[in-house]
């Protein structure tokens, strides 16, 4: 338990060490770990950043979804109209194309019937000359003349 | 657990003999060859250990060697920051040597009591003391490079004037008449820090070694009587009780020995 020469061996030791740490040891592990902390911070840094642009995705996404819902609903509004609009005008034509040929029709009967007046109307006439001319040749016996009268009578009904 | 010294050696003869350091030199020239030869072999262990974690160190997951160094250097990193504020770098080298050599040499207290006067004694020494801090010289030496730096730091950081200044100036005021005053305290207050830093690191270790001695005493009285075995198994327990509880002394004196300086140098760059 007595001070001698030895502690300034020991100091010579003391120092030593403490040189080759601080010259080899710390510097090496400091930067090492300071490298790594900064490392670590720059990882959760991105990962935050990746959150928040996945967010800002997803946000953006929503409102594309959401347009295109709206979009769609539009188009389909839309065609339903326009179908309305076509069913609306193709009844209306067909009415009127109905009404056309209907009329057309009328015409032509009303021009077939007249034709057929005028027709019968001719015969009608031949037939009077025709009885009147047998008339004036012959006699009028009551019996031949009302024979005579039958025949033309059923010849006007039937022409 | 006798020693090879156990037989027909009395308890005073066997703790004088475990507390000899083999000596080369006469007067104060005397150098223990135990306490340089143990601390330099284990200064450079400990450097081994910090260098071979240091060197494979890289910015990947760290494991193994690299993963105790790291623990060690951000633990010792982490006091120190607390301590001190300005660049820190030479401090936390300090406070990573003091720490880790002082466990190391420490630990030394856990060897067996007698294996290493055993071993040495195969190479012709007499005597070995295998735990350097328990030698008086060690813990003075690290005192006296503490003392320097503390010194140093203060003049870094007040200028030789101001330093000076500061030493006839504090703590009582800057009156002539108070000069001798201050000065004498201010030696007071200077020396007390490497003296207790020493002399605390020095008293745990030599009175742990000492238990340690007194405890294998126990088991000397061994004999084949009901006495002599409840006295081998006294050792036993009392040994074992004492070198777990011993762990956290050597933990402890070393932690201390590191932050005390730090704190130390870090109140001589205070402005009185």
């Amino acid at each position: 338990m007595t001070i001698n020469a030895t502690f300034i061996g020991q100091i010579i030791v003391f120092l030593i060490l403490l040189w080759f740490i601080s010259k080899f040891v710390t510097p090496t592990l400091s930067a090492t770990l300071a490298e790594r902390a900064k490392k670590i911070a720059d990882g959760l840094a991105a990962a935050d950043k990746g959150q928040k642009s996945l967010a800002e995705a997803t946000d953006r996404a929503d409102a594309i979804v959401r347009e295109a819902r709206e979009r769609a609903k539009q188009i389909e509004d839309l065609a339903a109209r326009r179908s309305n609009e076509a069913i609306e005008a193709s009844k209306q034509s067909a009415q009127s194309e109905g009404a056309r040929i209907v009329a057309a029709a009328r015409d032509e009967a009303a021009t077939e019937t007249g034709r057929a007046r005028e027709a019968l109307r001719r015969e009608y006439g031949t037939l009077v000359v025709a009885g009147a001319s047998r008339l004036l040749e012959r006699e009028i016996d009551p019996r031949t003349h009302e024979k005579l009268l039958e025949q033309l009578a059923s010849e006007i009904a039937r022409g | 657990m006798a020693s090879e010294h156990g037989q027909g050696e009395s308890p005073t003869e066997y703790i004088v003999h475990h507390l000899t350091h083999l000596k080369v030199g006469e007067g104060f020239w005397t150098f223990h060859v135990d306490t340089l030869f143990m601390s330099a072999l284990l200064a450079a262990l400990t450097a081994w250990f910090l260098y071979a974690g240091a060197r494979k160190a890289s910015v990947g997951t760290p494991s193994g060697l690299r993963n105790v160094v790291e623990m060690v250097y951000e633990f010792v990193d982490g006091q120190v920051a607390d301590i001190y504020h300005g660049n820190r770098g030479f401090l936390v080298a300090l406070g990573l040597s003091l720490f880790t050599w002082v466990v190391a040499m420490n630990a030394m207290d856990l060897i067996p009591l007698d294996l290493p006067g055993g071993v040495a004694a195969l190479f012709g020494a007499e005597y070995w003391r295998v735990l350097p801090t328990a030698d008086l010289n060690g813990t003075v030496a690290m005192a006296i490079v503490i003392l320097v730096l503390i010194v140093g730091y203060a003049i870094r950081a007040k200028g030789v004037g101001g330093y000076a200044h500061e030493w006839i100036a504090a703590p009582f005021g800057g009156h002539p008449l108070l000069w001798i005053p201050n000065f004498a305290l201010n030696v007071v207050e200077l020396l007390a820090k490497p003296v207790s830093l020493s002399m605390r690191l020095f008293g745990n270790m030599y009175a742990g070694e000492l238990l340690f001695m007194l405890i294998a005493l126990l088991g000397m009285g061994f004999a084949v009587s009901l006495g002599g075995i409840s006295l081998f198994l006294g050792q036993i327990v009392f040994g074992t009780a004492w070198a777990i509880f011993h762990i956290l002394i050597i933990l402890l004196q070393a932690y201390i020995f590191m932050v005390l300086p730090i704190v130390y140098i870090s109140m001589a760059e205070e402005h009185h």
